[in-house]
C-alpha cells in the first residue's frame, strides 16, 4: 500500500544522476592517470592510434568535465533547487530527457574521440551532431531549473540557486558561439572563426567553462551543501550578493589571459590580464564565506568526513584562486605559459576544488536521498585523505616541472647561447611524469573506494527496505 | 519578514522575480565577451597585413597553388597540407605541440621569428595550442627533410631518444580519399578560404594514391615558411 506513494520531491533522477557522477569520477580519472603514464613511458601507446595520447587525452578532459562534472552539477542543481525551493522539479519528463541525453553524449563521445573525430578545438572536441545535442540538452535543464525556482514557494531566491542560474545562462552563449561550424560530412566540421578570433572565442569559451562551470556551478553547490552540513547558516549574506555579481561580471574577461605574448592584440591580453588580477577578491569573497560559515563550530571537523572535503575544497579554491591570477600576471605568465605549471593549476582547481567539493556534496546527497547513514564513515575518512594526498602529490610534481622546464627554455651559457635543447627538457621531465601519475593513480583510489562505499550504502538501503516491507505484509 | 529589504531595493527585486533575474545575467555576462571578441573582427591592427599586403600571397589570374614559392606570402593551403593538417587535428598534436611563437629572445633563437596573427588567417580551427610537451611547430617548415619526419613520425625515439611521442605507424599505411579531400576544401572555402574553382580539380588529382604520411609531412614542411622574415619588422 505505501509504495503507491508518491515523493515529495522528484528524486529518482538525481539518484540516477549522482551514482552517474561517481561512475564517470572513476572512469575520467582512470583516463587521467593512463594518459599520464604515457607521458612519462611511451611504450604504454601501444603503437594503437585509439589509444594514443592525442586522441586520449580529449576523451579524459571530456570525461572529467562533461561527464562527472556535468552529472555532478545536475544531480546538485535539481535536488537542491527543489529543497531551496520547496516543490518538486517543475517537469519530470525533461529532467528525463536531460538525464538520458547527457548520458547518451558522453557515450557519443566515447566512442568517437577516440576514432579521431574532433573538431580539434580544446576542451570542445566533441563534432558538431554532438554539440547540437549537448545545446539542446542544457537548454532542458536550464528551463527545468528556472521554471522550478518561478514556482517555488519562498519568497526570495536562495543564493546557491543565483550561482547554478549564472552558469546556465553563460554556458549557453559559450557553447553555441564556439561551436559555430560548417560540417564536411556527419562527423567532420570547420569552425567559422579563424586564427586570432578564433583563439580568443576559444579561449573565452575556455576559461569561462572554468569560471561558470566549474566555479559558479560548484559554488553552487557550496552555497547548499556546507550550510546544510554544518547546520548553520551561510556566514555573510551582503559579502554572497556582492561577490555573486562581482564573480558573474569579472569572469568573463579572463579568457585573453590565456593569449599573452601571442598574436592576439595586446590591448585585449593585458585587458584580460588587469582583470585577473582583480579576481582574487570576488573569488576569496566565496571562498571566507564559505569557511566562515563554520566559526564556532570548528569541532566539526573533528568526526564530521563529509564536511572535510568540503572545507578542504574551499582551501584548494582559495589556493588556486590566488594562483590564478599570479599566473596571469604578465612576468610570471611569460614563463609559466606552454608549461606543465599550467597542466597543475587546473589540476588543484579540478582535483583539490572541483572533485573534493563534489564528493562532500555527494556523500551528503547519498544519506538524504536513500534516508541512510553512510555504509562506512572510516572509508569516507580514508578517500578524504587519498584525495588530499593525490592532490597534493600531482600539483607539486606539475609546480616542480613547470617552472623547471620554463628555465630551463630560456637559459642562456656565458657565450650567450641557449644552454638546453628541447630534448633535454623533455628527458629532465621523467621524474615528475612518474611522480604525477602516482598522485593521479592515489587521487583515483580515493575515487574507486567512494564508489564501493556509495554502491554498499544503496544495497545497505535496499535490503532495509525489503525488511520492513516484509515486516508491515 | 518576508517584506522587509536586506539588500537594495533592485537587489532585492531580482531575488524575487526570476526573470528579471536571468534577464540581468544575460546581459551582464554578454558584455565582456563582446568587448573583447567583436573589436577583433574589424580593427584593421589586428592583422598585420592590413598594413603590410605583402604578407599575403597575391595570387596572379591563372596561377596554380603550386606556383607559389616559399616566401611569398599566405596562401590557402594546398589539397595535400590541407589532408595533413586534418591528420595533426585528428590525432591530437595541438594537445602537445604548440604553434606561436613569442616575442621572446630564446623563443626567436629557438623557433624563429615570433607569429604574425595573419599567419593563420586561414586556419579553421587556429591550432596555436597551449602546451609543450613538444617544441613549438609554427615554423618547423624545411627545419627537418622528409625523410627525418618519416623516421620521426613511426618511430620518434629512434630519431630522438629523450622524446615521449607516440609513435605513429598508421600513417603510412592509410591512403588519402581524394572526393574526400576535395569536400574538405570546399568546406573550407564555405567558411572564407579563398579556393578557386580550378584548385578542387588539381587538388583531387593530387592527392590521389598519397598516404596519410605523405600529406602530414606536406603540412608540416609548410609551417612558417609562407611569409619572407628578412628585413622586415611586421610590427611597432
Amino acid at each position: 500500500m505505501a509504495t503507491t506513494q508518491v515523493e515529495r520531491y522528484s528524486f529518482d533522477v538525481v539518484r540516477w544522476f549522482t551514482v552517474m557522477a561517481v561512475v564517470y569520477l572513476v572512469v575520467g580519472t582512470l583516463l587521467g592517470v593512463y594518459i599520464a603514464s604515457e607521458l612519462a613511458w611511451p611504450v604504454l601507446n601501444f603503437d594503437l592510434a585509439e589509444l594514443s595520447f592525442g586522441r586520449l587525452r580529449p576523451l579524459h578532459t571530456n570525461a572529467v568535465i562533461f561527464a562527472f562534472g556535468g552529472c555532478v552539477l545536475m544531480a546538485t542543481a535539481f535536488y537542491s533547487v527543489q529543497r531551496t525551493c520547496g516543490v518538486r522539479l517543475w517537469s519530470d519528463k525533461l529532467a528525463w530527457f536531460t538525464f538520458w541525453g547527457w548520458n547518451l553524449i558522453i557515450v557519443g563521445a566515447v566512442i568517437t574521440l577516440p576514432l579521431g573525430l574532433t573538431s580539434g578545438k580544446e576542451y570542445a572536441e566533441l563534432e558538431w551532431p554532438l554539440d547540437i545535442a549537448i545545446a539542446l540538452v542544457w537548454i532542458a535543464y536550464t528551463v527545468n531549473f528556472v521554471m522550478t525556482v518561478a514556482t517555488r514557494k519562498t519568497s526570495h531566491i536562495y543564493v546557491s540557486n543565483w550561482f547554478f542560474m549564472g552558469m546556465m545562462v553563460m554556458i549557453t552563449y559559450l557553447h553555441v558561439v564556439n561551436s559555430l561550424a560548417i560540417p564536411v560530412g556527419l562527423w567532420d566540421s570547420y569552425s567559422v572563426f579563424s586564427g586570432v578570433q578564433d583563439a580568443m572565442i576559444q579561449w573565452w569559451w575556455g576559461h569561462n567553462a572554468v569560471g561558470f562551470y566549474l566555479t559558479a556551478g560548484f559554488l553552487g553547490i557550496m552555497y547548499y551543501f556546507v550550510p546544510k552540513q554544518a547546520n548553520r547558516p551561510i556566514f555573510s549574506y551582503r559579502l554572497s550578493v556582492i561577490h555573486f555579481w562581482a564573480l558573474m561580471f569579472g569572469y568573463v574577461w579572463l579568457g585573453a589571459h590565456h593569449l599573452q605574448y601571442t598574436a592576439l592584440p595586446d590591448w585585449t591580453g593585458s585587458l584580460g590580464a588587469a582583470v585577473s588580477l582583480a579576481m582574487i577578491i570576488p573569488s576569496w569573497g566565496g571562498a571566507i564565506n564559505g569557511m566562515m560559515t563554520l566559526s564556532g563550530a570548528w569541532d566539526k571537523l573533528r568526526d564530521d568526513y563529509i564536511l572535510r572535503f568540503l572545507i578542504m575544497s574551499l582551501a584548494f579554491y582559495a589556493m588556486s584562486t590566488f594562483e590564478g591570477p599570479v599566473m596571469s600576471a604578465k612576468t610570471v605568465n611569460a614563463l609559466s605559459h606552454y608549461t606543465d605549471w599550467t597542466v597543475g593549476h587546473v589540476h588543484s582547481g579540478a582535483l583539490g576544488w572541483v572533485a573534493m567539493v563534489a564528493s562532500g556534496a555527494i556523500y551528503h546527497m547519498v544519506e538524504k536521498l536513500w534516508d541512510t547513514r553512510i555504509y562506512s564513515p572510516k572509508l569516507v575518512n580514508t578517500h578524504f585523505w587519498l584525495a588530499t594526498i593525490g592532490t597534493v602529490v600531482y600539483i607539486t610534481a606539475m609546480w616542480v616541472s613547470g617552472i623547471m622546464q620554463g628555465m630551463m627554455w630560456r637559459m642562456y651559457d656565458d657565450n650567450g647561447v641557449l644552454l638546453y635543447t628541447f630534448a633535454e627538457s623533455v628527458y629532465e621531465m621523467h621524474p615528475y611524469y612518474a611522480m604525477r601519475a602516482i598522485g593521479g593513480m592515489i587521487f583515483w583510489l580515493g575515487g574507486a573506494i567512494m564508489l564501493y562505499n556509495v554502491v554498499m550504502t544503496i544495497r545497505q538501503a535496499a535490503g532495509r527496505r525489503v525488511s520492513a516491507a516484509v515486516a508491515t505484509a | 519578514m518576508a517584506d522587509q529589504i536586506h539588500s537594495t531595493k533592485l537587489q532585492d527585486k531580482t531575488e524575487r522575480n526570476v526573470f528579471v533575474m536571468l534577464v540581468m545575467l544575460a546581459i551582464l555576462v554578454a558584455i565582456p565577451g563582446a568587448v573583447e571578441i567583436i573589436p577583433l573582427f574589424y580593427l584593421d591592427e589586428t592583422m598585420e597585413h592590413n598594413q603590410h599586403p605583402e604578407i599575403v600571397w597575391d595570387r596572379p589570374e591563372g596561377a596554380t597553388l603550386a606556383d607559389w614559392k616559399a616566401g611569398d606570402g599566405v596562401r590557402p593551403y594546398t589539397a595535400l597540407e590541407l589532408a595533413g593538417r586534418e591528420i595533426y587535428l585528428r590525432e591530437g598534436c595541438y594537445t602537445c605541440h604548440s604553434q606561436m611563437i613569442r616575442p621572446f629572445r630564446d623563443e626567436k633563437e629557438r623557433y624563429g621569428h615570433y607569429s604574425l596573427a595573419s599567419e593563420s588567417m586561414y586556419d579553421h580551427p587556429f591550432q596555436w595550442g597551449s602546451k609543450r610537451t613538444g617544441p613549438d611547430l609554427a615554423r618547423v617548415g624545411g627545419k627537418y627533410s622528409d625523410d627525418w619526419h618519416r623516421r620521426h613520425l613511426k618511430a620518434p625515439r629512434s630519431v630522438v631518444a629523450e622524446s615521449v611521442m607516440p609513435n605513429y605507424p598508421w600513417l603510412e599505411k592509410a591512403t588519402l580519399d581524394p572526393a574526400q579531400v576535395k569536400k574538405m576544401m570546399r568546406a573550407m572555402q564555405m567558411v572564407g578560404v579563398p579556393y578557386r574553382e580550378e584548385d578542387f580539380a588539381s587538388g583531387y588529382a593530387e592527392v590521389q594514391g598519397k598516404s596519410e604520411m605523405e600529406a602530414m609531412i606536406a603540412y608540416l614542411q609548410v609551417l612558417g615558411t609562407m611569409v619572407r622574415f628578412e628585413d622586415k619588422d611586421y610590427r611597432n
